[in-house]
């Protein structure tokens, strides 16, 4: 675990860089975190699927799998691939400021 | 209350968690209570065969038979409890009924739902087009499992690829068993020099728990196993300039042999049940009393939930403690109970002879030691105990756990004793 400061305010985040606190994430940090991850702009639709994040994260305790997030954000699976292409779920999980989505087992 | 005056307690699905249930609600009312007739236990299936499912590991190896992993449904049942033979309709929770597709509605007082995960074929591009059950197969059901038994026997040699398409799927270390399994298989065959084995798994490791993975990844390692992580299958290519999997991020995975383990749903009723299901008609079920978030009267067990546990029938062993408690203390008005931990318990066959055992629950993860004491089989590591324990478990199931018995020394809650478990420091690394 560590700090780390993204639009000047200082935030807990774990070794693979998820947040440890989702309360602490702003709009302006997923702005900075995006670019960080080669997003250079955050679209209407990139906004759809992290705030979907956030919701079902706060909702249900985990981030949803590619499958679900597929069948309900409203996005498509394929465009979900080409909006976060280092795979949607860890991506847009971690710019969302939620902690990695567990993969139930 | 039902019809007849009596409470009636309908339960879904005639599998390890509908069985196991309605043989321990019996045996509480019959045995603990006086006044036993107050209560009729009716489970629906729509059919009478009940599989042993870790049994369809084994098939493509050789090393069991169809017809030793099934068993009557309604056999199964003790006497006194009324086994209807039906596919379900749907379940209408506003007016407390169940409307099955043979044209009967059962009006209910409590209603369990245990129909278990299903395998969603549709829901992967090109998985049941050409090559399906030739170059591509399951072994999560029995034809899969026996088609693959005269493919892997007629296998020449070249590359053999395990894919699970996306997570939950039922037992989770099966898809790393059969990978372990195909290593012994190839090796007894004499031809393992000329099959590469290729485990594509959605996970960012092995496995989701970290000293798991690690150990499993070794093994992997180990047996020459490739390994390939985060890989989301979009489509399923079978034609003439070869057969591959495609990934959503365009990655692509040759075979000339795949075992595939489809994304996995709920009961396709559950999804014609209004407010019942989730997105992949799992029921939403709160994961330490068992009671649905539908409504009070509903409880839900084994694979059907949603639970972040393992879909495994260990787990629905253990929730079968906790179910029965909160059922019976449900009709009697009490306070339920809210003590199921997520406990699981897994042999991992991992060839020659030996396996691996792994025991763990919400919190905690799989760690080394021993179960279920200091002294006992040893905990993710390899055995030849654990391998024999893995055999005998299927006359457990048949004689014990289906019938509603307690495994000696093998509780519901998670035994501590015998197992290394990390400090928060050791976590923080991990």
């Amino acid at each position: 675990m560590s700090t780390a400061t993204y639009a000047g305010v200082p935030v807990e985040v774990n070794d693979e860089g998820f947040f440890v606190d989702p309360n602490q994430w702003t709009r302006d940090i997923a702005v900075e975190l995006a670019k960080a991850d080669g997003i250079d702009e955050l679209t209407a639709q990139h906004w759809t699927v992290l705030d979907f994040m956030r919701k079902e994260y706060f909702e249900k305790g985990t981030g949803p799998t590619v499958r679900v997030l597929g069948k309900t954000s409203g996005v498509s699976v394929k465009d979900l691939y080409l909006l976060f292409p280092k795979g949607p779920a860890k991506m847009a999980a971690r710019i969302a400021g939620i902690p990695k989505p567990k993969g139930c087992i | 209350m039902a019809a007849t005056g009596k409470r009636h307690i309908v339960i879904l699905g005639g599998g390890t968690g509908g069985t196991l249930t309605a043989n321990r609600l019996l045996r509480h009312f019959k045995h603990h209570r006086a006044g036993s007739d107050e209560v009729q236990i009716t489970v629906v299936d729509r059919d009478d065969h009940h599989m042993y499912q870790p049994g369809l590991l084994f098939v493509p190896f050789g090393l069991a038979q169809h017809s030793e992993i099934v068993r009557s449904r309604h056999a199964q049942l003790h006497d006194g409890i009324e086994f209807i033979e039906s596919g379900i309709d749907r379940v209408d929770h506003t007016n407390d009924t169940v409307y099955l597709e043979n044209g009967r509605e059962l009006a209910y007082d409590v209603l369990v739902i245990a129909t278990g995960a299903q395998l969603a074929f549709d829901e992967t591009e090109g998985l049941t087009g050409r090559g399906w059950n030739e170059k591509v197969f399951t072994f999560y059901d029995i034809t899969g499992a026996t088609g693959l038994e005269t493919a892997l026997a007629e296998f020449p040699g070249g590359n053999l690829v395990v894919n699970v398409v996306d997570m939950p799927i039922k037992c989770p270390v099966a898809p790393l068993e059969f990978c372990f399994l195909a290593d012994w298989y190839f090796t007894e065959r004499g031809i393992r020099d000329k099959v590469q084995i290729t485990y594509a798994t959605p996970l960012d490791g092995a496995f989701t728990k970290p000293v798991a993975s690690a150990t499993l990844s070794a093994l992997l390692e180990e047996k020459g196993i490739h390994l390939i992580t985060e890989f989301n299958t979009g489509e399923v290519v079978c034609d003439d300039d070869g057969n591959k999997l495609v990934g959503y991020d365009g990655r692509e995975v040759p075979f000339d042999l795949a075992v595939v383990i489809p994304l996995h749903s709920g009961a396709d009723y559950v999804g014609r049940s209004e407010g019942l299901g989730d997105e992949l008609n799992f029921v939403p079920t709160d994961k330490a009393t068992l009671q649905t978030l539908a409504k009070p009267n509903i409880f839900a067990i084994g694979d059907a939930t949603n639970v972040p546990a393992s879909k495994a029938g260990s787990v629905t062993h253990f929730e079968g403690e906790v179910l029965v408690e909160n059922i019976i203390r449900f009709v009697e008005g009490r306070e339920l109970d809210s003590t199921f931990d997520g406990h699981a318990n897994c042999f991992i066959e991992t060839g020659f002879g030996k396996a691996l055992l792994i025991d763990f629950n919400y919190e905690t993860e799989p760690v080394t030691g021993h179960f279920p004491a200091a002294v006992g089989m040893p905990l993710l590591k390899e055995s030849r105990m654990n391998h024999l324990g893995k055999l005998m478990f299927q006359w457990v199931y048949w004689h014990a756990l289906l019938q509603g018995r307690d495994i000696p020394g093998i509780g519901a809650d998670m035994p501590k004793a015998g197992k290394h478990i990390p400090t928060k420091k050791e976590e923080a690394i991990v």
